[in-house]
């Protein structure tokens, strides 16, 4: 049977819709779902989390992740410029850093801070507490990444920026900061915000270093309740939570690409 | 419209002996070229003679290889030159305008004139509108470049550059990266600038813009100065081989 491209694609989509719906039903009647309902959205659990997972586990969440993303972000901004800079230790120096905090699992990094510092400096403590420890260990982590983005943004901006600038007679370093960084950070909002979403996650990594109750994060919360009711629901709550946060970013990002490419 | 004061002794631009390789490759081969004080000079040549990275090297944006440069007396090619200070005398504008793009107009004409000149925000206001009025668009002050056509990019372009008071401007191909409609207004800001005596090295493929408003013109091809001298001589009368094969394609 002859058929227009137009209709062989319609067949084909009509195709595709039907095994998508046979998928749908074939999980929704095969799953068990009291026990799912018992297990993961159980109603007497539930209220018991409540306000703790907010006032607590998500505050602590929420204040790690940005105090990790805005240190990780100036070193970060520090590394993409050494590694562009004309001085060779400072390029060297930040190549090494860069691979060794990307090849390294964020987990370790965490160890080796909670446990390898007092070893290295008897007596001296990384002020803050765990704020402290998470903001230098996950910041580090997130520079190595951000520092390759920003990097990426700044060799992005047109060779002709920096020409136009230094012919007025800005230095290179006024060139960098008022002209050229300004216009790579437009560009990289996204990937940054990818990275901002991942520290979020990788700052549940902290329970390695064993958090106080006050400390306690989102995972570290659904890790104590779980034993503690030997059900899945606190887990899922977290779940839920992590998503209030990563949610709202990815719609901020969107709106702020939308504004940028406004005014490009 | 403010009168440009010019010292007439010293030549405004003076290159000697000017070597430039790119590598290997030799793209000037012993330039000497100047420019007086409140002249109009124009280059003009096939692409890749090397005209560009002329101009480009009279403000350091290229590196010269060798030969010396003075801009007013002052030795650009000195190594301890104060070459912030001394580009912030030379305005240039480029062939694909440059402007930034993250600014407004207002804040692209003046944010240099803030952070390197020191002036006040409100004195840099001022400058800035006055030479909004000057190229015609005093009304785009608060416009970001990508809403603006090309023509009128460059005018603000040319409106930054002059926001800076220079002594003498540069011109890179100001026109060549603009549709043949819009040349004219840029063209015609040009030459509104080279009547109030603007000391002016321009370089281009506007012929017409060289013979009606240039004082002196330069051939060149192949790294070297072919022929030079009076606009209209030269190309109403080439004396080179050269030069009259290249006229012959573009006129």
């Amino acid at each position: 049977m002859a058929m227009s491209p137009r209709q062989r694609s319609k067949v084909s989509r009509g195709v595709q819709y039907g095994v998508l719906v046979v998928l749908f039903i074939a999980i929704a009647f095969t799953a068990d779902w009291s026990t799912l309902r018992e297990q993961f959205f159980n109603g007497d659990i539930l209220p018991e989390l409540f306000p703790t997972i907010f006032t607590t586990a998500l505050k602590n969440t929420l204040l790690y992740t940005s105090c990790a993303f805005a240190f990780g972000l100036v070193l970060g901004l520090i590394l993409a410029l050494m590694r562009l800079s004309s001085v060779g230790p400072y390029r060297w120096i930040s190549t090494t850093f860069v691979e060794f905090f990307r090849g390294v699992p964020a987990l370790i990094v965490f160890i080796g801070f909670y446990y390898g510092l007092p070893v290295a400096f008897p007596g001296r403590v990384l002020p803050g507490g765990t704020l402290g420890v998470v903001t230098v260990a996950l910041g580090l982590v997130g520079a190595a990444y951000m520092a390759e983005t920003i990097r990426a943004g700044i060799q992005a901006v047109p060779k002709g920026q920096m020409e136009a600038a230094r012919s007025l007679g800005m230095t290179h370093s006024r060139a960098m900061f008022s002209i050229v960084v300004p216009q790579a950070f437009r560009i990289i909002l996204p990937p940054l915000t990818n990275e901002l979403i991942l520290l979020t996650k990788d700052s549940s990594l902290v329970y390695v270093i064993g958090l106080s109750l006050a400390d306690s994060e989102l995972t570290d919360f659904g890790r104590r309740n779980l034993s503690q009711y030997v059900n899945l629901t606190p887990l899922f709550a977290v779940a839920l939570s992590y998503l209030i946060i990563t949610v709202p970013l990815s719609i901020v990002v969107r709106r702020m690409e939308a504004r940028a490419d406004k005014a490009r | 419209m403010s009168e440009i004061t010019v010292d007439k002794n010293v030549p405004a631009i003076d290159v000697q002996e000017l070597h430039k390789y790119f590598g290997e490759n030799q793209v000037l081969k012993g330039i000497d070229f100047h420019v007086d004080a409140g002249q109009v000079v124009c280059v003009i040549g096939p692409s890749g003679s090397g005209k560009s990275t002329l101009l480009r090297c009279v403000n350091r944006l290229e590196e010269p290889t060798s030969g010396k440069i003075f801009v007013e007396g002052v030795e650009v090619t000195d190594p301890d030159v104060n070459l912030d200070q001394l580009r912030s005398r030379i305005g240039m504008v480029f062939q694909q305008f440059n402007l930034f793009p993250h600014l407004t107009v207002m804040d692209n004409l003046t944010i240099a004139q803030t952070k390197v000149k020191k002036r006040s925000k409100s004195e840099a206001v001022e400058v800035a509108r006055k030479n909004l009025e000057r190229v015609g668009l005093g009304d785009r002050e608060g416009a970001y470049p990508a809403h603006l056509s090309g023509g009128q990019q460059q005018r603000i372009a040319i409106a930054r550059a002059l926001s800076m008071t220079p002594d003498l401007m540069l011109f890179d191909e100001p026109t060549s990266a603009l549709d043949p409609e819009l040349v004219g207004d840029v063209l015609d800001v040009m030459k509104d600038l080279a009547s109030e005596g603007m000391t002016m090295m321009v370089v281009t493929h506007e012929m017409g813009f060289a013979r009606e408003v240039g004082d002196n013109l330069v051939f060149m091809d192949g790294g070297v100065i072919v022929e030079e001298g009076d606009p209209t001589e030269v190309l109403g009368n080439p004396q080179h081989e050269r030069t009259q094969g290249f006229l012959s394609k573009v006129l």
